[in-house]
């Protein structure tokens, strides 16, 4: 199953959640920022969604800036 | 001596701002923030490389401080206003920093979609802290807009350049009734307690601090010049002459006349 990740295409497995994704990544949870079809993602969705085709996620973090 | 600066609903007692970027090590923050004495800081989202595990910034900054993101990477008026929206949502408070720029070479902001995205974050209840370029009818905009304050830049972002635009600050300072905060190019303490002689509200300082040999020490000097600068300010400096006007009697006891 083909999403957009920070706009880039993957491949994914089905069934696959956000929560998996970011694990896959390597992420740390408690450092990143999920929108999920331009939308914030709560963190405590993470794990109760099933990613569909065609999504788009943007994993984002706060850095340094002035 | 109480000298309070209130932005949105909040009363600060620093007049500094602090920027968090380029510093050689996140470690450094907590200290350079106090040694500032800054309550107020500026982050930015970005997205993740996956490739360089990075820490949260967020975490480095003291919790009493007010976290301000900025939409650093916007080039237009709806991409700033998604970001600040998403940095809400994410917990960062109610502040935002409005940055468009669409300029690489001198990160020239764009006044115009500025006051776009400043009127509809306003509106969203955000207080909205609009970098600009010093332009009165611009600012004028922006405070129709509903902006919390305005933020002339002193030179461009990260040149260390000081207050070329010092003219069209003054200018700001007179005519507008918001607090003006200089961001962007104080690059000396001695420029931050220009600026603050001259009656702005606040200056935002990051590269200056962030690149200096010892930051800490360098946001320090900075808390002390705006200091310093603010109460030069208040203390209504003396009158500039073309002539000398002697400070020490010419009249002795040497000759008669």
């Amino acid at each position: 199953m083909k999403i957009t990740v920070n706009g880039k295409k993957e491949i994914i497995k089905e069934g696959e959640t956000v929560a998996g994704l970011i694990a896959l990544k390597g992420l740390n949870p408690d450092t990143v920022i999920v929108e999920y079809n331009d939308d914030l993602m709560k963190k405590g969705e993470w794990s109760d969604r099933a990613l569909k085709e065609n999504d788009r996620l943007e994993i984002l973090r706060f850095v340094g800036g002035g | 001596m109480s000298d309070i600066l209130k932005i949105g609903d909040r009363e600060l007692t620093s007049r500094l701002f602090l920027g968090t970027g380029k510093f050689s090590s996140n470690k450094l923050i907590p200290e350079v923030v106090k040694a500032s004495g800054a309550q107020v800081v500026t982050v930015a989202l970005r997205r993740v490389d996956m490739e360089f595990e990075e820490e949260n910034i967020a975490a480095f900054v003291p919790k009493d401080c007010i976290l301000m993101p900025n939409t650093s990477g916007a080039r237009n008026a709806q991409e700033a206003v998604r970001i600040a929206r998403l940095a809400r949502a994410a917990g960062c408070g109610n502040w935002v920093k409005i940055e468009v720029i669409t300029d690489n070479r001198y990160l020239l902001p764009d006044n115009f979609e500025t006051i776009k995205a400043t009127e509809i974050l306003a509106a969203e209840g955000f207080v909205v802290l609009p970098y600009m370029s010093p332009d009165l009818t611009a600012a004028k905009k922006l405070v129709d807009a509903g902006a919390a304050a305005v933020m002339p830049l002193g030179s461009p972002i990260g040149s260390n350049r000081g207050l070329r635009t010092k003219e069209m600050v003054r200018i700001l300072v007179e005519e507008i009734s918001l607090p003006i905060i200089v961001d962007a190019g104080i690059g000396r303490p001695s420029e931050a307690a220009e600026a603050m002689e001259m009656g702005v509200a606040a200056v935002l300082v990051n590269t200056a601090i962030a690149t200096a040999g010892n930051p800490v020490a360098m946001a320090r000097a900075f808390g002390m010049a705006v200091e310093a600068g603010r109460m030069a300010f208040l203390s209504g400096p003396g009158e500039i002459m073309d002539i000398a006007r002697a400070s020490s009697p010419l009249t002795g006891f040497l000759r008669d006349s």
